[in-house]
């Protein structure tokens, strides 16, 4: 007989319930009503009710409904086949859903989130029987896709395990048993291939965490060069609606150089996690030429699905991300957006009637922004690898203004910070990064002096730029005019990329410390100009052939001219200055 | 028979409280006063205490007017006879005919799933060039039009909807003021489009809490249509009216205001609409389209504001005609690619050379020289403004691009203009060059 409870209050998506026996917090419930069960989950216990939050809408529900505990966290099933699923927040295939019950979500319906039909090809670990083992250490693998996906001794096991029984190798079904396992107290423990994990406890399953300092390549020039991120880092992309937030996560999920991207849709709009869907399996990954699809797992919790299951989808997320890190794999997740999932706690915080802190968001949101992006990292596994879970989260400030909470609370987390602006956008100009706002904590792996004078021009352009707003072109000198040419220059034809060019819209780091060695030395020599017409018809011949440079395949003839092109261009314009 | 509930233990706002027990989250419930009959509905059960809102606002009730619940959540009734019919914000008739209330149908529904939606390719032509051109308009988009009051935004909505050329025309007005609905009658009905057309009308003498159920009245039956398979358009105006709606609400319940006094789940309530707008994959599609008036011209009011995250895009309404900055289509890129190849370039280069003249526009007012280059700017401002910003340029989008090229040429010579070289070749008026 299971735990049960009843419903003695109904406000949004918060039910009151009142129980006997005990609950505990985060435990998962079910609410009993008309031929529905709807998950809910305790958020809040006060002497003999609960604060449930229901995951379905709650229209219907009724004072005196049964609720059922379960005696289980929110859990996710962690196994083989989850790369290429579509979930909602709390791992419902949404494929399935379709199949199953058509063209709108059904209320109250769960279906497995690994399928446990499907066979999978196993082989043991090589002379593992008998063998002493500990938590996250493989006892075999099954191939997915391109990838080694490892079978471990469950992460939530404790201390040394001696492997009793191993499967031989051939075709299994998740639920069947691979292995057994004794530990010191005589107890066996069965693994299958699929465990359950709680979404809101991190896997920590590894034997050290590393300061993270490989360079993450997204092939996007101006955050891998002036604002990088590291493997295993964090950072975030703030920016008003209209700026290019989800353009830019999209051209990171698809160049970005990892093994596995999560894509954690939360509370934006269903169409942009259709462009996903409908085109990434046609799309090839560069690495491997198979499908992107393949080393992508969405989970889509979109703006009009539950708010309650919006805030378990990060973690989720999360979890299937720390999963495959713990293969030895470099894992990305990007959260579209963070400050929608802060906005569902806002949503419940208020229904629970706490005391709101700063917009009415609960005084513990900085704690959880934190806690979430803790859990990055390179880690050291209990076997001879590392894995990495790299975050980056989207904010989309109230009124473009990023003095709010949730961008104040992110940035005082995260290690670099690619802020966007609208004016920007507004020019076209993408990605719509600001140069001068944004940073990172990581390392360029470019040289770094020379990063720096880049940025240094960018600062003093800016600064004749707006002088020039008061004074006009006449007003400013031509030394100080040549500094804003060559901030321009370098904002048009390095800083911003054309993701609608296939060539140009992902730019590998060895083109990138090519190109920009090149533009560095353009920025580094002193021209003298007879007049700022003759400097400004220099910079546009540069910037135009510069432009056409990038869009041409590397290595390809049309390279090779435009560069020889370039050179000679530069050449002719030292040489003309030595001749008078 | 239904049991009636005779005492009503508080009235605050529009909301009453009564003490009663079975009643289920969301359940309608009919008060019966000396007003006359009002639906409302279940907004809040805790123990045996049951809130509601009540539609036709709480004036006049009195402690020991009745209370009956209906065991049922809000429906509408559905069927081909709804066409050229008006009804008020409980889908009650608001014109002379019969009420409707056969096949109903529940309203704020599930969401669809998302692997069942498609990519939208469908361009919806509306002949003007400031959309066409710059901004198209594609089917199942999502779209508000941000402007102040007292711009011709009603105007353009009802433009829009008879250009379009939808199966149906779905209007849902929210506090709209009853000259504007009758010019919404009067357009549709000159147009012939009002035998295709269904009005859920809330006019802004109506109690406020009436227009909160506009939009779900309006998607409600907008996606059935869909789902027979026809093109739907639903018109809103105004969003702002139906979020200060939620905000009365809000604050009556004791509910923690976040930015505003606006309740802290204000996206999610417009999202909640807004993402009804969907093409299926095989059956039909709704496109909304909507008015969001911004208080004080300021896009960072929290209406706006939230309402710019979830739209596809928006149009600001400036001066009489739709900005050439800030107004955004984002789904423009699945369409401007199919109609004419010269499309996409003359919509960005006609509008960074507008931005140029913005600039010179500006240097000319703080009374710098004019340069020959910044008077060929200034002619050509002039006429981008008359010939492709006015709203009263009424012509498809193949002449506007034929324009385009037209005033291009009256201004400048090619190379002067950043276009590829083979577009001029084939577009540039002859003889001018």
């Amino acid at each position: 007989m299971k735990k049960s409870g009843k419903i003695t209050a109904i406000s949004g998506n918060m039910i009151t319930v009142e129980f006997a026996e005990s609950v505990s917090q985060n435990e998962v419930g079910y609410v009993v009503a008309n031929q529905q069960r709807l998950k809910s989950e305790v958020i809040r216990i006060n002497q003999n009710t609960v604060s449930m939050q229901v995951f379905e809408d709650t229209k219907g529900i009724k004072v005196g409904d049964k609720v059922e505990f379960s005696g289980e966290m929110i859990s996710v099933e962690l196994g083989p086949g989850l790369l290429g699923q579509v979930y909602d927040g709390l791992q419902n295939p949404l494929h399935d859903l379709a199949k199953e019950f058509g063209v709108f979500l059904p209320r109250g319906k769960q279906l497995e989130a690994v399928d446990s039909k499907k066979k999978w090809h196993f082989r043991p670990k090589e002379n593992i029987k008998g063998k002493k083992v500990s938590a996250g250490q493989p006892l075999g693998y099954v191939e997915e896709g391109i990838f080694k996906h490892f079978i471990f001794v469950p992460f939530s096991a404790k201390g040394d395990l001696t492997v009793e029984e191993i499967s031989s190798e051939g075709d299994y079904k998740v639920k069947d048993k691979i292995a057994v396992l004794g530990n010191q107290s005589g107890n066996k423990i069965k693994v299958t291939m699929v465990a359950n994990w709680p979404v809101k406890v991190p896997i920590s399953a590894y034997t050290q965490k590393f300061t993270p300092q490989e360079s993450l390549v997204t092939k996007m020039r101006i955050l891998d060069t002036f604002f990088p991120v590291a493997k295993g880092g964090t950072y975030c992309i703030p920016g008003p609606f209209g700026s290019g937030k989800t353009v830019l996560q999209q051209l990171i999920s698809r160049y970005a150089d990892v093994d596995v991207v999560v894509l954690a849709a939360c509370g934006e709009r269903a169409g942009e996690v259709v462009e996903t869907l409908k085109e990434f399996p046609k799309l090839k990954d560069p690495r491997t030429g198979r499908s992107l699809m393949e080393r992508t797992i969405v989970i889509c919790n979109t703006s009009s699905m539950p708010v309650a299951a919006r805030d378990a989808s990060v973690y989720t997320a999360a979890t299937l991300g720390e999963y495959y890190r713990q293969m030895g794999l470099n894992v990305l997740l990007l959260a579209d957006s963070t400050s929608r999932w802060a906005q569902a706690m806002r949503e419940i915080s208020g229904r629970l009637e706490e005391i709101p802190g700063e917009e009415a968001y609960p005084a513990y949101l900085e704690s959880r922004i934190a806690e979430f992006y803790e859990r990055a990292g390179q880690v050291q596994l209990p076997f001879d690898k590392k894995g990495s879970l790299t975050i980056g989260g989207t904010v989309s400030p109230a009124g473009g203004n990023f003095d709010e909470p949730v961008t104040q609370s992110t940035l005082k987390v995260v290690g670099a910070f690619h802020g966007l602006s609208r004016d920007r956008a507004n020019a076209r100009k993408y990605p719509s990064v600001d140069p001068l706002q944004s940073w990172s904590r990581y390392q360029t792996p470019l040289d770094k002096n020379k990063v720096q004078k880049a940025k240094d021009v960018l600062t003093k352009g800016d600064e004749v730029d707006q002088m020039m707003k008061v004074v006009g072109e006449e007003g400013t000198s031509i030394d100080d005019y040549q500094v804003y040419l060559k901030a321009e220059f370098l904002d048009a034809v390095y800083l911003q990329q054309n993701g609608f060019n296939p060539v140009d819209a992902a730019t590998g780091i060895k083109r990138q410390t090519y190109v920009f060695d090149k533009i560095f030395s353009i920025l580094d020599v002193k021209f003298s100009f007879s007049d700022k017409d003759q400097a400004r018809k220099m910079f546009y011949k540069l910037r135009s052939l510069f432009i056409d440079w990038n869009y041409t395949e590397q290595g390809s003839d049309k390279y090779e001219n435009l560069e020889k092109e370039i050179d000679q261009f530069l050449s002719s314009q030292k040489q003309k200055e030595e001749g008078e | 028979m239904r049991k009636v509930h005779s005492k009503i233990l508080s009235i605050i706002g529009n909301v009453i409280t009564v003490k009663a027990k079975d009643v289920s989250y969301q359940e309608l419930a009919e008060v019966r006063s000396s007003r006359g009959k009002s639906l409302a509905q279940v907004i809040k059960v805790d123990g045996d205490l049951v809130s509601l809102q009540v539609f036709a606002g709480s004036r006049g009730i009195s402690t020991n007017d009745q209370v009956i619940f209906l065991g049922y959540p809000m429906k509408v009734s559905f069927s081909e006879d709804m066409l050229g019919r008006v009804f008020d914000g409980s889908g009650r008739p608001r014109d002379k005919g019969p009420s409707l209330t056969e096949n109903t149908i529940e309203i704020s529904g599930p969401t669809v799933n998302p692997v069942k939606r498609t990519i939208p390719e469908r361009m919806i032509r509306t002949n003007i060039p400031m959309i066409d051109v710059f901004n198209s308009l594609v089917v199942s988009q999502k779209l508000p039009i941000f402007s102040i009051s007292g711009e011709p935004y009603n105007e353009l909505l009802a433009r829009i909807a008879l250009q379009a050329e939808a199966d149906m025309i779905i209007l849902g007005g929210i506090g709209l003021k009853h000259d504007q609905y009758l010019f919404f009658k009067n357009k549709l009905e000159e147009g012939g489009a009002l035998s295709r057309s269904v009005f859920f009308v809330h006019t802004a003498s109506d109690p406020v809490v009436e227009g909160l159920m506009i939009p779900d009245l309006c998607l409600a039956v907008a996606e059935k249509f869909a789902l027979e398979n026809k093109d739907v358009l639903v018109l809103l105006s105004d969003m702002t009216n139906f979020a200060d709606a939620l905000k009365e609400i809000a604050i009556t319940m004791e509910q923690v205001p976040s930015n505003r006094g606006y309740p802290g789940d204000l996206y999610s309530q417009l999202a909640k609409r807004y993402e009804k707008a969907v093409e299926f994959e095989d059956a039909g599609s709704i496109t909304v389209l909507s008015v969001t008036t911004m208080p004080g011209d300021d896009v960072t009011h929290p209406v706006p504001d939230n309402t710019g995250y979830i739209t596809e895009g928006q149009f600001y309404l400036r001066g009489g005609s739709i900005a050439p900055f800030g107004s955004l289509s984002r789904l423009k890129q699945q369409v401007n690619d199919k109609t004419r190849k010269d499309h996409r370039a003359i919509m960005d280069g006609m509008i960074q050379l507008y931005a140029q003249y913005r600039d010179t526009e500006e240097k000319r007012s703080m009374g710098f020289r004019m340069s020959s280059w910044d008077k060929k700017l200034l002619k050509y401002g002039k006429l981008f403004e008359s010939e492709m910003m006015d709203l009263a340029v009424n012509i498809p989008l193949e002449k506007a691009l034929d324009n385009g090229w037209q005033i291009l040429s009256d201004c400048f010579e090619p190379e002067e203009t950043s276009f590829r070289s083979d577009l001029i070749k084939e577009f540039w008026p002859n003889g001018k060059s």
